[in-house]
């Protein structure tokens, strides 16, 4: 398959702050690629080098095997979604999305065609003559994407444009941007702090934490399997203790955590006896009241502190009778757990394979 | 309360009523009815419409009237081109922390008499200026050139007079343009020039049209700049009024060439909102 | 283009050489204005021969400094008294007209508001010949009817306040109505559910709330005042203003004299703006 976008050692430094270190990517034809990081971790100066608005200090960017380095934004074949999408006001819904295809010199008459057909995809046809601020949250979004989709990009990029929108908007917009991306097929680069749209809508997601990568993968991958404690922590819910490995033989590692309670858990490498640890879990890997029969499981018994009911991410907030430390437990609304109350001693077990161990960094 | 009510509308009325009407409406009028009337043979005065007559009649009148119009529009525009750039530059490319500094740089020249600044550019320009003295220091002149007293000095010095009110309604517009607009643009293709006539003047058009309004009114209204700068033969409509009040002390004709010069600048005013489908109270603000 | 944007070399150079030769052209007049006010040479041109403060100090029959020249001194005088009545008159009209246009409904409220936004529009020099005539009308009136010479409707002191009056009470009616628009409301309506009359409010909270305008506004209009010539120049009689009094000087051949006015009035001016500035900043 055809790499659409080919990122290469790419540097940016603002007088004594560098934003971006040393990031390398490829992004192959039709892929949903997303970069996942908090705020200020680079990812929109990262975005801002691959449009060509902001000059990098290092590195090269290709699209289509071309480099860009020297080429202006509007000679580009990309195109930015802005985070607060910059429509133009004063124009009209129409006029905007034919603004790009004006510039380019193309027929009156091909424009009008275009600009007919790119709404139809995005489903407002005969929207030409609205004005901008006659939209709603959801279609201004959808007449942004369409203004940048009628220029055919080799790469569509992204800068968080579901931030402005409502929570249940953005659910649904989250959904209809992955159709659509399937249907035009043009290779998307999107960047977001919200690891569930990453998430829902990538086929690969970069996690970036402090100007660096911390890890490309798929989203099950960054889920499961995260490289480094940063993923672990960014992607998804956790209970974390921190410890010291107690014995370790292959990839099995017996851990006490500084609450002096022992787990099995697996780990990536051999690690030697006494040293420092983190250890990730996830809400659901905990089971609720494990069959006796289940091999391989931490079990221990916890009260019942309260119930943080949710529907389909309800979860229990539990003890350890001896300790005061807080843990998640995910709640299955399949009825099976209606019994549960405050108070309750119930047992809980987790299988080894679910922990997610890193030697703890020695802090500078 | 009901009561208090009407006294507090009573008593916030009456000034503003007083001032209205005692120097904006009446004066006015009187000034419309002034130049009405002649004084006969017989030395009565009696309605007439032989002052405009005379306007229309005499070639000199009507040339400066529609001079000082054209003149106008053009020192408008001219003022309009030059500092759109400055206000493109505060705004939008120096770096924010001088951005105060150099609007308040910009203003400060405004704040001193319109006199002393036309004065500065007299001792500038004049045959025994400063400028004169420096060019055939340096050997480009061999002797002094009058640069004073035509049209074009005239112009630059009604340009530099007015520019302030140009660029105050053009930095406010342009701060309340979204850079992501403009980079939206770039992205999308557009080269400089596209960005300025597409997004920048769309977006700066009610800054540009309040800007325009005052420059011009100003401009049309102004008697000291023509009058020191501008020659013998580029009289100005202002000094037309003058000299019927002041010199001639024809002041029924003086009215009605003030008569003609406030519906010239009504007309122009009225027209620029129209265009521009706007009102007066927006621009104002 | 933009600050954020990349942008080539010789875009910025040519943009901050247009910006480097824009302030120069700002300034170039008012810097060669004050230099020559310390020339000491008896026109206000080049060459340069030394220094001197003479045009500020000396007494001599060819050279009369600033602060020995009375006709000078009696016009910046007069213009002090004009502009301290009309910010007085200005600032109370104004302040009336801010109450009257945010605060109170009436009929015919809109066509009030376009003719207190009229002076606007209307040239200076119009301002001036129209209240002149009437004026004159009236002058001409009270003579005839009741056989009173009132001295106030012949051109002069109280006819250039009034002149100047009708265009700044404007201005400061829409300054005080801008910060009128951002009370808080409610801050009333609490002070009379505590037992205060309406005149009680407008006094002990709604002025304090627009303190600031009203000093502003009348900062402004005491300096418009200050240096007004269009209307002024109408309505002016035996006792000129300063701007008339300098613009009679400078017509008909200069001296250094004027430029040390100049000098005095640049720098009392700017100091002006940058306090009027830095004010205004701290209030928001």
């Amino acid at each position: 398959m055809q790499i659409d976008l080919s990122v290469r050692n790419i540097t940016k430094k603002f007088k004594d702050f560098i934003a971006v270190k040393s990031v390398s990517f490829d992004v192959k034809d039709g892929q949903f690629f997303s970069i996942l990081g908090p705020s200020g971790c680079g990812k929109t100066t990262l975005l801002r080098m691959i449009a060509g608005l902001t000059e990098p200090t290092e590195g090269v960017i290709e699209i289509r095997g071309k480099s860009m380095v020297g080429i202006p934004p509007n000679k580009r074949p990309v195109n930015l979604i802005f985070q607060q999408l910059a429509l133009f006001p004063m124009m009209n819904v129409g006029e905007n999305i034919a603004f790009g295809l004006f510039r380019r010199g193309e027929k009156k008459t091909i424009i009008k065609k275009k600009v007919e057909t790119i709404l139809e995809r995005v489903e407002l046809s005969g929207f030409e003559n609205k004005k901008i601020d006659q939209l709603s949250g959801g279609q201004k979004q959808r007449v942004a994407i369409a203004r940048c989709l009628v220029l055919e990009p080799a790469v569509l990029l992204l800068d968080e444009p579901l931030g402005a929108l409502d929570l249940k908007l953005r659910e649904q917009m989250k959904v209809e941007l992955k159709k659509l991306q399937a249907k035009v097929g043009t290779t998307f680069v999107y960047i977001t702090h919200d690891q569930s749209e990453a998430l829902v809508m990538s086929d690969f997601v970069a996690v970036m934490n402090n100007g660096e990568f911390e890890q490309i993968d798929t989203p099950q991958n960054l889920y499961n399997n995260p490289k480094t404690p940063f993923v672990a922590q960014f992607v998804g819910d956790n209970n974390t203790w921190t410890g010291r490995i107690r014995q370790c033989d292959k990839y099995i590692a017996e851990i006490e955590t500084d609450e002096g309670h022992l787990f099995r858990t697996k780990v990536e490498d051999a690690f030697q006896t006494g040293l420092s640890v983190d250890l990730f879990l996830r809400p659901e890997a905990m089971l609720i009241q494990p069959a006796p029969n289940i091999a391989n499981l931490n079990r221990f018994k916890v009260i019942i502190k309260s119930i943080l009911f949710d529907g389909a991410n309800s979860q229990l907030l539990a003890t350890r009778p001896d300790s005061k430390k807080e843990l998640l437990v995910a709640l299955p609304q399949n009825r099976q757990y209606d019994y549960i109350q405050v108070n309750d001693n119930i047992e809980i077990g987790w299988n080894e394979q679910s922990g997610i161990c890193f030697p703890r960094k020695q802090l500078p | 309360m009901k009561h208090q009510k009407r006294w507090a509308l009573f008593f916030f009325l009456t000034p503003v009523i007083l001032w209205l009407f005692l120097l904006i409406v009446l004066p006015h009028i009187d000034l419309l009815i002034m130049s009405f009337r002649i004084e006969n043979d017989a030395g009565e005065m009696v309605w007439s419409l032989s002052n405009y007559a005379q306007f229309f009649e005499e070639p000199i009148y009507w040339r400066t009237f529609v001079r000082t119009a054209v003149y106008s529009i053009l020192v408008t525009f001219l003022t309009f081109v030059i500092a759109l750039p400055v206000a493109l530059y505060i705004t939008k490319v120096v770096a924010p922390r001088f951005q105060g500094f150099l609007t308040l740089l910009l203003l400060l020249p405004f704040w001193v008499s319109e006199l002393v600044r036309v004065y500065g550019w007299m001792i500038l320009l004049r045959e025994s200026g400063v400028i004169n003295h420096f060019l055939i220091k340096l050997g480009i002149l061999n002797r002094p050139v009058e640069m004073l007293y035509n049209d074009a000095t005239m112009i630059l010095g009604l340009i530099y007079t007015s520019m302030l009110f140009m660029i105050v309604p053009l930095i406010a517009v342009l701060e309340s343009l979204d850079n992501s607009l403009i980079e939206a643009a770039y992205d999308l293709g557009a080269n400089m020039w596209t960005i300025l006539f597409k997004i920048i003047i769309p977006h700066a058009t009610p800054g540009i049209v309040s800007g325009s309004i005052v420059v011009f009114m100003l401009t049309l209204g102004n008697y000291l700049t023509p009058n020191l700068m501008g020659g013998k033969n580029s009289l100005w409509f202002t000094e037309q009024i003058y000299n019927q009040f002041i010199a001639s002390f024809n002041w029924n004709q003086g009215s009605a060439f003030g008569f003609l010069l406030l519906v010239l600048s009504s007309i122009v005013v009225w027209l620029g909102l129209k265009l521009t489908r706007q009102t007066l109270r927006t621009v104002v603000k | 283009m933009i600050r954020s944007l990349p942008k080539s070399k010789t875009y910025s150079i040519g943009f901050k050489l247009y910006i480097v030769l824009y302030f120069v052209f700002l300034f170039a007049p008012l810097f060669i204005t004050c230099v020559l006010a310390f020339n000491d040479s008896q026109f206000p041109s080049l060459p340069w021969k030394g220094f001197t403060v003479e045009w500020f100090t000396a007494n001599q029959s060819e050279r009369v400094g600033i602060f020995n020249d009375q006709i000078n001194l009696d016009s910046i005088w007069v213009s002090a008294q004009v502009a301290f009545f009309v910010t007085l008159f200005s600032v109370v009209a104004g302040t009336c007209g801010a109450f009257l246009f945010e605060q109170e409904d009436f009929r015919l409220k809109q066509l009030l508001y376009f003719l207190m936004l009229s002076p606007l529009v209307i040239p200076g020099v119009i301002l001036g010949i129209s209240i002149l005539l009437f004026s004159n009308t009236l002058g001409t009136y009270f003579e005839i009817s009741w056989n009173l010479d009132v001295a106030l409707f012949r051109p002069g002191f109280w006819l250039v306040v009034l002149g100047q009056f009708s265009f700044i009470a404007t201005l400061v009616t829409l300054v005080v109505s801008a910060r009128l628009k951002k009370f808080d409301y409610t801050l009333e309506e609490a002070a009379l559910n505590l037992g205060a009359n309406r005149f009680g409010v407008i006094w002990h909270i709604t002025l304090k709330f627009l303190r600031p305008a009203i000093v502003g506004a009348g900062a402004v209009a005491f300096l418009m005042s200050f240096e007004n010539f269009n209307t002024t120049l109408f309505l002016v009689g035996y006792e000129a203003t300063l701007p008339i009094n300098l613009y009679l000087q400078v017509r008909d051949g200069s001296t250094p004299v004027i430029n040390a006015i100049s000098f005095l009035l640049i720098i009392g001016t700017s100091t002006a703006a940058c306090l009027h500035l830095y004010f205004s900043k701290k209030e928001d």
